[in-house]
């Protein structure tokens, strides 16, 4: 999936021990960075990838030659402005862009594949705090990131209390919901029905999962999408033609829309990572690592929280978005909470949404000006 | 800054924790922040209003305060504020145990109805009265339950909440309100400002 080149790695030699029992050591994180750490090292930003991003937040990919997944909110003199802001991002364990994940090999040198273990969103914040040291900071200034880059932004300050003073969770969810876990198993059932899968084996028998793959993100796709937004772009227009053709090709633009994303993800991702990261996204549940209680995830940080959600997120709505703000709110946090008008869907935090983007921007530069 | 936000930031001593409920733009939140130091967050319901607030630096929630006082623990504030909304809301005596609750003390103030501006233009034109503090005419106003300085101090009589200070403003001045000039006040202040507790 990656080239070696263009990627930059950490090596973590401390141990890491993980949620499934299993201890892991030496492995490596991928990360980038834009922008400049000034010499009071008090403009770090670190954002954290949802499902299917990377650690090529702006910019061109290098490995994809594709925009970045954050390119309107992240760059110089955008919201999370790259002038004035040092922003790190890296990517998961149990990813596919250079950080340890299924598709390395184990001691044997064999590929993981399914024996890699199952990872947890608290095991990718473990695993990317290792990241402060090297680069010699002692607090962030803030943490961000939309759906499962906002479930790893809770569990960072969770673990972390003092270890950023802003915290903006955004577009996401304490705890996946029913509906969340039952898109997921659709996707990883997808793959894992694909005979190219192999039991996780594909690589070393030279095939590729790569319907099952494409299936898995087109249903996915959906989620991110509002109907309203659906029906705008596409409606019942037809695909090239003038008229159905009576067949199962795909008549209408929305059918080959759905095609084409499928078939560009799967260049770019790994199936085995799909199932790893969809894992550790359905095992999240901030509450229950605190008794049932989320409040308690946050009662040791005095961190100034702002929560984003949009109107047309169907996948994280803004309810579940604003249990975290209620959460905070009972024990006295600092924090603030929008929901922006969007008829975007989920992926509104990725698009050029202007008031999303402007709240952004504002709420990050009148803190850093506080400071 | 209007002079009902000034007699509002003078009510408030430094270094305290406030709520301003139905914040608007953040000017008197802004202005207690920068001069009294305090500890301030905003409840509002209207988008373009959260993102004003936000511009100004200011922790905003957006939110209706006839749902959304509940998530706030008791006393958690020093001071809650609500500015000329009291009479808006469906249910006004709930929001009122609402901010008591959440509040040591609450700061209300409300549109007079019983100014003599108001009882002039109803006596005589017959029609719903618009002045500067009820500006809008009786099929758009917000404005559900319209009260007079002597409802609402009566009303919070009733409900065993204590007055710890009430005051009458009109145009630049404020007086205080006591019961024996509570009818002359009644008449002549289109704003009343009362400090409470329960």
């Amino acid at each position: 999936m990656n080239t070696e080149k263009n990627i930059k790695t950490l090596i973590v030699k401390k141990l890491l021990k993980l949620d499934c029992g299993k201890t892991i050591k030496d492995f490596p994180i991928a990360y980038e960075t834009y922008g400049s750490l000034n010499s009071k090292k008090d403009n770090a930003i670190l954002v954290f990838h949802a499902l299917t991003g990377d650690q090529f937040v702006t910019g061109i990919n290098p490995v994809t030659n594709k925009e970045g997944w954050w390119s309107y909110a992240v760059g110089p003199d955008k919201a999370i402005d790259t002038n004035k802001y040092f922003v790190i991002c890296s990517n998961v364990i149990g990813g596919c862009m250079g950080s340890y994940g299924p598709s390395h090999k184990d001691p044997d040198q064999k590929i993981f594949g399914t024996n890699f273990p199952v990872i947890t969103i608290n095991d990718m914040v473990n695993a990317q705090y290792n990241l402060l040291d090297h680069f010699g900071i002692d607090k962030l200034f803030s943490i961000t990131g939309g759906s499962m880059g906002g479930m790893q932004v809770l569990q960072f300050i969770s673990n972390f209390p003092d270890k950023s003073r802003t915290v903006i969770p955004i577009a996401t969810t304490s705890s996946h919901s029913a509906q969340n876990i039952a898109f997921n198993e659709l996707g990883r059932q997808a793959i894992t029905a694909d005979s190219n899968w192999r039991d996780g084996n594909y690589t070393s028998n030279n095939t590729n999962p790569g319907k099952g793959l494409a299936v898995a993100r087109m249903a996915a796709h959906i989620t991110y999408l509002s109907k309203k937004g659906l029906q705008e772009k596409f409606g019942r227009k037809l695909q090239e033609r003038e008229d159905l053709k009576f067949g199962f090709d795909a008549d209408f633009q929305i059918e080959s829309y759905l095609r084409y994303q499928g078939s560009v993800f799967v260049d770019r991702f790994d199936a085995n990572s799909y199932l790893y990261i969809t894992r550790a996204m359905d095992y999240f549940d901030l509450a229950k690592q605190f008794n049932g209680n989320l409040s308690e995830a946050f009662i040791n940080t005095n961190a100034k929280f702002f929560i984003i959600s949009f109107t047309s997120d169907w996948l994280y709505p803004t309810q579940e978005n604003k249990d975290i703000v209620i959460a905070l709110n009972s024990i006295g946090a600092d924090v603030g909470f929008v929901e922006i008008e969007s008829d975007k869907g989920h992926d509104s935090f990725l698009l050029d949404v202007p008031d999303f983007l402007s709240a952004l921007k504002n709420f990050l530069d009148k803190s850093y000006e506080e400071n | 800054m209007k002079n009902e936000f000034q007699v509002i930031a003078d009510l408030i001593e430094k270094d305290k924790k406030v709520l301003d409920v139905g914040c608007a733009d953040g000017t008197l939140m802004k202005f207690l922040k920068d001069n009294k130091n305090i500890n301030i967050r905003g409840l509002e319901i209207s988008k373009e209003k959260v993102q004003e607030c936000i511009a100004k630096g200011l922790t905003v929630i957006e939110g209706n305060a006839e749902k959304d006082l509940k998530q706030f623990p008791d006393k958690s504030f020093d001071y809650v504020v609500l500015s000329q909304t009291l009479q808006a809301f469906l249910n006004p005596e709930l929001v009122l145990d609402e901010l008591l609750r959440v509040g040591k003390k609450a700061i209300v103030t409300i549109p007079n109805f019983g100014y003599w501006k108001v009882r002039f233009h109803l006596l005589f034109k017959g029609t719903m009265p618009i002045t500067k503090t009820l500006p809008d005419e009786w099929y758009n106003t917000p404005n559900l339950h319209m009260c007079t300085i002597k409802d609402f101090f009566y009303f919070v009589k009733s409900k065993d909440i204590k007055i710890f200070k009430s005051l009458a403003l009109n145009n630049l001045n404020s007086s205080i309100i006591n019961e024996s000039n509570l009818g002359v006040k009644n008449l002549f202040a289109d704003l009343g400002i009362f400090l409470i507790e329960k």
